[in-house]
């Protein structure tokens, strides 16, 4: 290669300039990406966001058949006790007939059956279903109703009418003790 | 650019000489909007509505630029920052109200001005680069108005804001990733408010920017007019200046009048009581309805409800919605009869108002409840909008006979006028006798 000028084709056609355009771009290339990524990256939840992250709540003071709102990662957060009967209903529910199969166990944790915690935002466009506050309209199926596009959610918060594609999110949480969870 | 008899800028004065050499912006601006920029003489009022735009988004800048020096981009106070500038602020209430307005009367003169393209086959070739930049800066246009409107962090700001951006969770796979990322949390919060108002900032001068580039693919092929033929020589021209600018100058004046009249009478008559509540999170209001500009789009989204080849409603709202904007980008190609004008289509005429109709009924569904018989008529009004341009056009194209189209511009407008009775060469004194077609059938009255 010594002896051979810069411009003159080797045997298959390329010239070592090429290679030098080439190798160059393709540094650049990646100097740019490395460089777009933090750009696109600052969008992501910042630290302190992702701080906030889970929640711990006192269940104590919730009746049968009352619930409550809470607030987790900016989202309303639903936590029902279940009367007996609105467990019945549930679980009568062939779930063969359901849009998104699943059982009443399948949406609550083993030994707190009646503690129905699930997102308070409709799984069609993100609204808050009503049917948690007394008195609010609980829907067709006695468990809630979005008044945006009218999703009607059972008393295991399963999707029955509606729009919405799947049931209410049921978030990770665990039971520190009977009235002691933590969300997230 | 431009016509080969367009008038020549001879700079007269010495400093108008040295400037010519050095920065010629005064021959810029006589070249494209002066004397030197002849435009077919027939363009009747809708051809205004390229210049209003122009001057609402300058409204829009200017109240903007204004409004962010006492506005606050924090949830906590964005807000009381807005009532804040509507009661202490010396002169905001003006400004906001001319902001808020001036959004729907920007949307307004849009709107006609794509209308007027529609009709009169405006994105026809040598204009399909034209028509791009235009829908461009309409996709541009609409995110930045959406933006802003949540800035004011009302009930309707928030929850717009968040079914909005639940659009792209229904993209499979990365949808979640993607409504996180875009939202800077899992819900709509001050990560998002500072986004959205950096964004908001930003997005009126790309707009500006491609609204330049629009402008000079205009000055290219010269306007379209009502006739859609071309022209033919310079008896079908006049200059820019002064008959455009008069005539602009007019359309403006109504403009402004009427703007002014919802400005100072009618503020709140295009937006939602609901946004003069605070937002709140946990509290969903009992009806969530876009602007009225995004009504038509709105109710594409929701008109799908049921799930179809394994792709979930949701999805096929979201697609049907971003498809029928993106759907405009292929009308040049997908009209493929060489006339271009309306006026002599007459199948394509039917269409085109039938079309019109249908675009209407889509706004009326878009601002009604999710209920019967709003969503089923929004479902027929979808399905004829897809038609429309996938259907219906591209066979009228095929197989309609156009009526007979006149020789030039000029013939058009002189066979006009002497059919009203009046001798042409007393209305028309700059239009020479020459130009009356041999075969014209026209007598002068007298």
């Amino acid at each position: 290669m010594a002896t051979q000028p810069h411009d003159d084709l080797t045997e298959t056609g390329e010239r070592r300039r090429d290679f030098i355009y080439i190798a160059t771009g393709a540094f650049a290339a990646v100097g740019a990406a490395a460089v777009a990524w933090p750009l696109v990256n600052q969008m992501n939840p910042s630290a302190d966001v992702l701080a906030l992250a889970s929640i711990d709540l006192d269940l104590s003071s919730i009746q049968p058949g009352q619930a409550i709102k809470a607030s987790w990662r900016g989202k309303p957060v639903f936590v029902r006790n279940l009367t007996p009967a609105e467990q019945a209903a549930a679980n009568k529910v062939d779930i063969s007939t359901l849009r998104d199969p699943q059982t009443l166990a399948q949406r609550t944790k083993a030994g707190h059956a009646n503690w129905l915690i699930t997102l308070g935002v409709c799984t069609h466009l993100g609204c808050v279903p009503l049917g948690a506050g007394e008195g609010e309209n609980k829907g067709d199926f006695g468990g809630y109703f979005c008044p945006c596009h009218g999703s009607s959610y059972d008393t295991a918060a399963r999707i029955r009418k509606g729009p919405a594609p799947t049931n209410l999110e049921v978030p990770e949480y665990a039971f520190k003790s009977p009235t002691q969870v933590t969300i997230g | 650019m431009s016509f080969p008899w367009a008038k020549h800028y001879t700079p007269t004065t010495a400093f108008g000489k040295y400037i010519d050499e050095k920065l010629p912006i005064p021959r810029l601006v006589y070249d494209s909007v002066g004397a030197g920029y002849p435009v077919p003489k027939n363009l009747n009022y809708f051809y205004n509505f390229g210049v209003l735009a122009g001057v609402a988004l300058v409204v829009q800048i200017i109240t903007g630029i204004v409004l962010a020096m006492h506005y606050a981009a924090n949830t906590q106070i964005a807000f009381d920052s807005v009532e804040h500038i509507m009661r202490n602020v010396n002169g905001g209430w003006m400004m906001r109200y001319m902001h808020a307005t001036g959004a729907s009367f920007f949307f307004i003169a849009v709107y006609t001005h794509i209308f007027r393209g529609l009709y009169y086959g405006s994105y026809k070739p040598p204009r399909e680069v034209l028509w791009l930049l235009g829908l461009v800066i309409f996709l541009l246009m609409m995110a930045t108005a959406f933006m802003g409107y949540v800035l004011v962090w009302g009930q309707m700001s928030f929850w717009g804001a968040t079914v909005i951006t639940n659009l792209f969770s229904a993209i499979p796979l990365v949808g979640d990733v993607i409504h996180t990322w875009l939202l800077g949390g899992f819900a709509p919060d001050n990560a998002t408010l500072n986004r959205f108002f950096s964004l908001h900032y930003l997005l009126p001068f790309v707009t500006l920017g491609v609204v330049i580039l629009h402008i000079w693919a205009l000055h290219i092929p010269g306007s379209n007019n009502p006739t859609g033929i071309s022209v033919k020589g310079p008896q079908d021209t006049v200059p820019f200046h002064p008959y455009y600018t008069a005539k602009d100058f007019f359309g403006l004046c109504i403009y402004l009048l009427l703007f002014a009249a919802v400005v100072f009478f009618a503020p709140n008559a295009l937006g939602e009581v609901d946004n003069y509540i605070p937002a709140n999170p946990l509290s969903t209001p009992a009806h969530i309805v876009p602007e009225w500009y995004f009504w038509p789009f709105y109710a594409i989204l929701r008109a799908f409800t049921v799930d179809f080849l394994f792709v979930p409603a949701k999805l096929w709202g979201v697609i049907a919605m971003f498809a029928a904007i993106l759907l405009l980008f292929f009308l040049p190609w997908l009209d493929t009869s060489p006339v271009k004008s309306n006026n002599y289509r007459p199948m394509a005429r039917i269409a085109f108002w039938v079309f019109v109709v249908d675009v209407i009924i889509l706004a009326v569904c878009g601002g009604k409840p999710a209920e019967e018989p709003w969503v089923r008529l929004s479902q027929f009004a979808s399905a004829y909008y897809f038609a429309h341009f996938l259907i219906i056009l591209p066979l009228i194209s095929r197989y309609e006979t156009p009526l007979p189209l006149p020789n030039s511009i000029s013939e058009a407008v002189l066979k006009r006028h002497t059919n009203l009775g009046a001798p042409a060469s007393q209305q028309l004194p700059g239009a020479g006798v020459a130009e009356l077609p041999p075969t014209g059938h026209a007598q002068p009255a007298e």
